[in-house]
């Protein structure tokens, strides 16, 4: 296998007012073509931004890239020029995003949009763009593809006309336009009725098989990673705290913070197992804990985990913990 | 579509019913007898009364009201008491010249404005960003009275480009009325030297008239572009590669042109009123000057004449705006 993604030491911050938010703290990811990897993690550990940095669509300023670096096929994307970066979006890399209904223009027609994404990559990449009507059957393929009927009427609608569940398939739709390699899904379901995020996550895993695309899904739900995704990592206030294997990461979680999180699951074959919160909360990424930024969380945190930062050691093949005292 | 356009025409019909209750009571509770205006300084007390039966005025107030609303109906609107003419004929001539003047600065304002707005949302907080934010805040500052004698001062007399004041050269002959709008006739009748002529005098009070309506046009414009910048459907346009021109120009002013659209409309009515000072400074010959010259003189019938043809321009905008709205945003158009 190829490697597709790579993330090495990416340090993202953000400059505000209030001073500096150290949001993402030295990722190390990779993605090799057709692979699929999940990142879980609460609501403001960095996932999100992780995922807008591959396309780099966070607004600068305020983030501000601190060191490292996201090669894409070996090229660097951050030192990529606008032009550069205009030629991978949609084309190499595809994004699908959480709110459906806020991610889509709510004046413009569907097919005003999609044909406009498609004519878009066809200018970045170098050529004129392909007339209206071509790009208006190419989105009438593209919406069939994703399972949606009667696509030249979907075309003609607004946003506002279509369901929660239709809304992410048209997004979805549009991010096949450009057959990327890599599709990067930000809580695809997060915002849908529960028997609608079967049908979407169903959906994306069918298409990336199906077009051997990479995958990168995003959620703070293990139950939605474990389903789609062979690796997952873990995220913990911007530093990736574990990865592994997802059946090895859910039978027998390394890092006390995985433990946690899956300890809070509930188990539905098990009813008289409770499950049990994590104490405490995220903390502030403006001022971060110093060293481990888990340690006052940890019940097995010690004098060295305030002090010195873990780095994420290999323990077993394929799985990797930042922690001074996980152990195999 | 076609309910909500009714439904729009519906309301705007209602507010003109307020309107003329509003123009009516406002006559009546000024502290002013029109009566004693009418017979003159120097009339009797029997004069008096026969001037306020002459004008109804001695009617009680519920059948002076129902007079007046049948009155307006047919387009009258009543006499002048002051100088006993018609008060829709003095209109008919002053107003044209009004609208001339507020078209095009509205023109100024929003061909100006709108861009400027765009263009400081794209570069916000950049050096461009700075220059439009003063230039703005100076048009929404500075008294139009105050603005307009120092161009006059600046432009008129210590540099000669432009004319001080007036509609036209005392010597020009103005081009046979069609429509009244100065400009508009002078092209109709193929009068290209008057119509040169004619903007010259229009440069310096349309300029004036407009500079705040610019700003506002400007400011509302740019805070919104800058929001619809951020919004969430322009981050996905962004990463499904939609280029930067096409979500500017499209994605994002569509967008921010609701708001804005709004404030053009409510400008327009505020132009048409703020017209007095401007007319009143270049001594144009529109309703503004009209109404001041009749307030003066407590006339109060060409008043409730200018204060209607003014809110009824406010009401047509609106309603403009309200239909557009139902153009741009299709959620509108299917609620």
């Amino acid at each position: 296998m190829t490697t597709l993604l790579e993330i090495a030491d990416y340090r993202l911050a953000f400059d505000t007012f209030d001073g500096t938010h150290h949001v993402l703290d030295g990722i190390d990811l990779r993605l090799d073509a057709g692979e699929t990897l999940g990142v879980v993690g609460e609501t403001g550990c960095g996932k999100s931004v992780l995922a807008r940095s591959l396309l780099q669509l966070n607004p600068s300023p305020p983030a501000r890239v601190v060191s490292g670096a996201i090669r894409f096929r070996g090229e660097d994307l951050l030192r990529l020029e606008e032009a550069a970066l205009r030629r991978l979006r949609g084309r190499a890399i595809a994004m699908v995003f959480q709110d459906p209904a806020s991610y889509l223009n709510p004046l413009l027609a569907v097919a005003t949009q999609m044909e406009d994404a498609i004519r878009g990559q066809d200018s970045a990449a170098g050529g004129r763009p392909r007339p209206r009507r071509a790009a208006r059957a190419l989105a009438a393929e593209l919406l069939s593809a994703v399972g949606l009927p009667e696509p030249q009427r979907l075309l003609a609608s607004h946003p506002h006309q279509l369901s929660g569940g239709m809304r992410q398939r048209v997004l979805i739709a549009m991010a096949l336009a450009g057959e990327p390699a890599l599709l990067v899904a930000d809580e695809p379901t997060t915002a849908l009725d529960v028997t609608v995020q079967a049908q979407v996550l169903a959906l994306i895993d069918g298409l990336v098989r199906a077009r051997g695309l990479a995958l990168m899904l995003i959620s703070h739900d293990l139950g939605v990673v474990s389903a789609s995704c062979a690796r997952v990592a873990v995220m913990y206030a911007g530093t990736v705290v574990e990865e592994a294997p997802t059946p090895e990461l859910i039978a027998r979680p390394l890092h006390p913070y995985a433990q946690g999180l899956i300890a809070a699951v509930p188990d539905l074959g098990r009813p008289e197992a409770k499950p049990r919160g994590m104490p405490g909360s995220i903390p502030s990424l403006l001022h971060p804990p110093s060293g481990c930024r888990f340690h006052p969380r940890c019940p097995l945190a010690s004098e060295r985990c305030r002090v010195e930062k873990p780095l994420r050691r290999t323990l077993l093949p394929g799985r990797s913990v930042a922690c001074h005292h996980a152990t195999p | 579509m076609l309910i909500y356009v009714i439904r729009r025409i519906g309301l705007a019909a209602l507010m003109l019913f307020g309107l003329v209750c509003i123009t009516f009571t406002i006559a009546n509770v000024a502290p002013s007898d029109p009566a004693a205006l009418a017979a003159g300084p120097d009339a009797s007390r029997s004069q008096i009364e026969q001037a306020r039966r002459d004008y109804g005025l001695d009617k009680p107030l519920p059948e002076q009201f129902l007079r007046y609303v049948s009155d307006l109906a047919q387009g009258r609107f009543g006499r002048s008491v002051a100088t006993g003419r018609d008060v829709g004929t003095d209109l008919a001539r002053y107003f044209p010249a009004t609208l001339e003047l507020c078209v095009l600065a509205m023109l100024t304002g929003v061909l100006v404005g709108l861009p400027l707005g765009m263009l400081s949302a794209l570069h916000k907080d950049g050096p461009i960003d700075h220059v439009t934010r003063i230039f703005a805040v100076s048009g929404i500052a500075l008294p139009p009275f105050w603005f307009g004698l120092l161009l006059q001062l600046l432009i008129a007399t210590w540099l000669g480009w432009l004319p001080t004041s007036g509609r036209l050269s005392v010597v020009t002959e103005p081009p046979d009325p069609i429509t009244g709008l100065l400009l508009l006739d002078a092209l109709l009748r193929g009068q290209g030297g008057i119509f040169v002529e004619g903007l010259t005098y229009m440069i310096l009070p349309a300029l004036v008239l407009s500079f705040p309506c610019l700003a506002s046009i400007l400011r509302v414009n740019r805070s919104e572009m800058v929001e619809a910048l951020r919004a969430d459907y322009v981050v996905s346009a962004r990463a499904h590669g939609v280029t930067p021109w096409r979500i500017v120009a499209v994605h994002a002013l569509k967008n921010a042109m609701l708001p804005t659209l709004a404030i053009i409309g409510l400008r327009w009515g505020w132009m048409m009123s703020s017209t007095v000072l401007v007319e009143t400074v270049f001594d144009w010959p529109g309703i503004g000057l009209y109404a001041v010259s009749s307030a003066i003189s407590g006339d109060f019938k060409p008043v409730m004449g200018v204060t209607m043809i003014v809110g009824v321009n406010f009401m047509i905008a609106n309603l403009l705006v309200d239909l557009l709205y139902g153009v741009l945003d299709p959620r509108l158009r299917s609620a």
